[in-house]
C-alpha cells in the first residue's frame, strides 16, 4: 500500500550520505540496512541485522565517544518505537553530533507490511521534541533533504531528529555484511583502533 | 535506606553508616585504572555512591537510560567509537536486556555490568524474587559469566577479576554484589 507523493527511500538515503565525508553511519535492522547498503557500502557504515530498539543507543554511544564526527543514525518507525525511551536518554545527554533520521513508512515492512503506530496515531516527531531534542522537523520533499543533508556535519548544533514519510513499497533487498565482527573491526579500524 | 545484614540493628540503618561503606569506592577505583568513560546506568540505591562518584568524575560520563537494554546497546556503540564502558543496574533489569545481550555475541566487545541483587537474602518485598532468582542464569544463558562478591573485602579482587576478563579478553562479564552486602531494603511506614 502506497500513498501518493511519498519519497523513495533509497534517494532519500541517496541524497543523505552523498557528501558524508567522515560521518559514521549506524542502520537499524530491517530496509533501513538495505536502504544504507544500497548507497554504497563504507567502512564507516555500522549495520544492524536485530538488536530492535537499539539504533539510537548505539549511535549514541559513538556519538560520546567520537564527539568530533558526525554520527548518523538511520532507522525505521518500527525499530524507533520499540526504542522511543531512548530519545529520552538522548535529549538529556545533548551530543551535538548525533542525527537521527527515521524512515517513516508507517508499516512493518520486513514482516508482511503490518501497520505501525505511525500510520494513524503516534507522532515521532513529537514524541523526538518531548524528549528534550530541540532541532526537530519531518522532511517532505527533496530540496528538505539536500538541506537537512548538510546539517549533519555540523557537529555543534545537535542532537537533530527528522522524520521523513517514506513510500511503502517493499523494495528489492541490497544485503550488506551480517557479520558483526566485520562491520566492528572495520569501523573501528577505520578509526585508528587495533584489535585487542 | 538499607540496613547491614550482618548487623540490622537501628544504628546500622542511618544514613551516615552507608555512606562510610568503602566497597564502592574500591569498584570506582578499579573502573578508573581500566579506562572506563561510559557509564550507563539505571539507579538503584545500592549503586549509588559510585552513582555519584562517576557523576563527579570528569574522566567518566554517567548517562542515566530508561530502560537497561539501552546500556547495552550504548556500550556496544561506545567500543565501536574506541571507549569502555560499565552499565550499572538492578537485578529487575537484567530481564530487560535479554535480545540486547546477542550484541555481546554478535560484536564480542569487552562488556561488563555490575549488578546490585534482589530478591534475596532477607528480601522484604516478593516481587523482587522471581527476577533475582533468575538473574545468575539469564547471564548464563546469554553465555555472559557471572562473578559474585557478598563481602565488602572481595569487591575490589572481584571487580579487577572481572574488569581484567572484560576489557583484556572481550569476555562478557557480570558482577553480582549480593544483597548480603549492600544490606536488604529496610520497609518502614
Amino acid at each position: 500500500m502506497s500513498k501518493a507523493n511519498r519519497l523513495d527511500r533509497r534517494a532519500v538515503v541517496a541524497s543523505l550520505l552523498k557528501d558524508r565525508k567522515d560521518a559514521i553511519v549506524v542502520g537499524g535492522l530491517g530496509a533501513s540496512t538495505y536502504d544504507i547498503a544500497a548507497a554504497g557500502d563504507h567502512a564507516r557504515n555500522f549495520y544492524l541485522w536485530g538488536a530492535m530498539g537499539g539504533a539510537v543507543m548505539i549511535g549514541l554511544g559513538l556519538a560520546l565517544a567520537q564527539p568530533k564526527l558526525p554520527v548518523v543514525v538511520i532507522t525505521g518507525d518500527g525499530e524507533m518505537l520499540m526504542g522511543m525511551g531512548s530519545l529520552a536518554t538522548v535529549g538529556l545527554q545533548k551530543p551535538g553530533n548525533l542525527s537521527i533520521i527515521v524512515l517513516d513508512n508507517e508499516a512493518y515492512g520486513e514482516t508482511g507490511g503490518q501497520t505501525s503506530h505511525t500510520a494513524s496515531s503516534a507522532d515521532l516527531v513529537g514524541v523526538a521534541k518531548a524528549c528534550g531534542i530541540a532541532d526537530v522537523r519531518t522532511l517532505e520533499t527533496t530540496a528538505e533533504i539536500e538541506a537537512f543533508a548538510a546539517s549533519l556535519q555540523d557537529v555543534a548544533e545537535g542532537p537533530r531528529f527528522a522524520n521523513v514519510k517514506i513510500d511503502a513499497a517493499n523494495l528489492e533487498r541490497v544485503l550488506s555484511s551480517r557479520d558483526g565482527m566485520f562491520i566492528l573491526t572495520r569501523l573501528r579500524g577505520d578509526l585508528g583502533f587495533g584489535p585487542i | 535506606m538499607h540496613a547491614r545484614a550482618e548487623a540490622p540493628t537501628e544504628a546500622a540503618v542511618e544514613p551516615a553508616a552507608e555512606s562510610a561503606a568503602s566497597w564502592p569506592d574500591d569498584i570506582f577505583a578499579v573502573l578508573q585504572r581500566f579506562d572506563v568513560r561510559q557509564v550507563p546506568y539505571v539507579p538503584d540505591a545500592g549503586h549509588s555512591q559510585l552513582i555519584q562518584r562517576v557523576l563527579a568524575s570528569p574522566a567518566m560520563r554517567g548517562i542515566p537510560l530508561t530502560t537497561e537494554e539501552e546500556g547495552v546497546a550504548l556500550l556496544a556503540g561506545a567500543w565501536a567509537g574506541g571507549q569502555r564502558g560499565v552499565l550499572l543496574m538492578q537485578s529487575s533489569g537484567v530481564g530487560n536486556c535479554i535480545n540486547m545481550f546477542s550484541l555481546t555475541q554478535i560484536f564480542r566487545f569487552p562488556f561488563l555490568t555490575l549488578v546490585t541483587m534482589r530478591g534475596e537474602w532477607g528480601e522484604f518485598n516478593p516481587w523482587q524474587v522471581p527476577m533475582g532468582s533468575s538473574t545468575q542464569a539469564v547471564f548464563e544463558l546469554s553465555g555472559i559469566k557471572v562473578l559474585r562478591a557478598s563481602q565488602p573485602d572481595e569487591v575490589r579482587e572481584v571487580m579487577e577479576a572481572a574488569a581484567g576478563q572484560a576489557y583484556g579478553a572481550c569476555t562478557p562479564t557480570a558482577v553480582l554484589l549480593s544483597q548480603r552486602l549492600i544490606g536488604a531494603k529496610v520497609f518502614t511506614k
